[in-house]
């Protein structure tokens, strides 16, 4: 393999690790919703949508598995890697906090997954495309169940509102960089694999901007703080605390079976 | 002349979905393709949903079906794409599924911005063929599945989304 194949490949590697890790350890937290949900519908509903994100999840680091090709499997990649070694965004790891704090960040990251899935299915990258493409059709689902929590939440009753907003407050800052062309993502996007985040940004300020000034809820100022960190592994004290849950079982009883 | 393709496919009739045991992985267009070379079988079959934790089952399933029809060496390969759409069933099998008591799903896929606040898709109820139905959650017992109840014959019933 020449150097150029090499570093593409690298690439695609960082690349699907940050797509599946995002995926995984959101799944993951939407998973602690299981039996402590407010009613039973959303109880099956935050159980259902964390299913599809582990799906997801699974067939990004399988892809990300085979491209690295040294002999590591998907589950090898979630269950023994350490914090710094993840790639997903900041936004998928904090805690759950309360229902509307829970449904603002799906609604931030599925508009996201949306719009960026929408161009990933037009990937010079077939495989890559297909995924996309799979995983785009679940992710209309799961758009449209945040955005009504979201309509329901902020024009809802007065504490509602006040917690939505709350929680829009509160996750801006973590929005900013699901849009950053960073470290090796420029290869693909000249590649014609990846679009570029910046890109995305606006079309993603369009679609949330609806949805929130329906819910009469105030988008945060565009110049606050933005966190930043996730894809080149600098996360919150949160993670490692999600992985010490996540990963006990394989690290306890490596190679274990049901 | 039926082929030994035919011949394989009509085996797979055999396997049914484990969360929906009303219809077969043929039914549901999960089997995309068979090959034969020989003694050896090449099933490709698609997930419904990325994360449907059936398709673990089906695939042991495929393996010991096909095994008991004398087919040692079977690989399987999965595949997205094409993406699977619920507008891959049949009529049989949205009559398979109706007289098992899930409301088929309608013929064409989901909207692309699905809208909010509304409901677009228009449900009867598998028992009693009203119309007058309420969607109750938009996610049930399994991925595919949606809740509603009917107001004609106060039964809950799960309705398969168009996909």
């Amino acid at each position: 393999m020449n150097d150029n194949e090499d570093n593409l490949n690298t690439a695609l590697f960082n690349f699907l690790l940050g797509l599946g890790d995002d995926r995984l350890i959101l799944g993951h937290r939407l998973s602690e919703w299981s039996g402590h949900a407010p009613v039973i519908e959303e109880d099956i509903a935050l159980s259902n949508i964390a299913l599809d994100c582990l799906g997801q999840a699974n067939a990004f680091l399988q892809y990300a598995a085979e491209v690295e090709a040294r002999g590591r499997s998907e589950d090898d990649l979630a269950f023994f890697r350490d914090a710094i070694e993840f790639k997903n965004f900041q936004i998928t790891e904090l805690p759950i906090g309360d229902f509307a704090f829970t449904m603002a960040r799906q609604f931030f990251f599925t508009s996201y997954s949306f719009i960026l899935f929408g161009e990933l299915q037009k990937s010079r990258q077939a495989k890559l495309a297909a995924i996309a493409a799979k995983a785009l059709k679940e992710v209309r689902y799961h758009l449209r169940h945040s955005a009504e929590w979201v309509l329901r939440l902020g024009d809802g009753t007065e504490e509602s509102h006040v917690r939505m907003q709350h929680a829009i407050d509160e996750l801006w800052m973590y929005t900013g960089e699901m849009f950053l062309d960073e470290g090796t993502r420029r290869i693909l996007i000249e590649e014609g694999y990846v679009p570029e985040g910046r890109k995305l940004k606006p079309l993603w300020e369009e679609r949330i901007a609806e949805v929130l000034s329906r819910a009469t809820l105030i988008i945060p100022l565009e110049e606050e703080y933005m966190a930043k960190g996730g894809r080149k592994g600098i996360h919150t004290e949160y993670l490692g605390h999600l992985l010490s849950e996540m990963q006990i079982l394989a690290r306890s009883y490596p190679g274990a079976k049901w | 002349m039926k082929t030994e393709k035919d011949e394989i496919l009509g085996y797979l009739m055999e396997v049914m979905d484990p969360e929906v045991p009303a219809l077969s992985i043929m039914d549901l267009g999960i089997v995309r393709d068979v090959e034969v070379s020989g003694q050896d079988l090449e099933v490709t079959i698609t997930p419904t949903y990325s994360g449907c934790p059936a398709m673990k089952t089906i695939q042991d399933e495929i393996i010991s079906t096909l095994k008991s029809h004398g087919f040692n060496n079977v690989l399987i390969r999965t595949v997205f794409s094409p993406v699977w759409t619920t507008t891959w069933l049949s009529d049989e099998a949205r009559g398979k599924l109706k007289d098992y008591g899930i409301a088929p799903p309608a013929k064409s896929e989901a909207e692309e911005f699905i809208p909010l606040m509304i409901n677009t898709d228009q449900v009867s109820c598998p028992y009693c063929d009203s119309g007058d139905t309420v969607l109750r959650s938009r996610f049930g017992s399994t991925a595919c599945k949606a809740l509603y109840f009917c107001n004609s014959c106060k039964e809950p019933f799960e309705y398969f989304k168009r996909f």
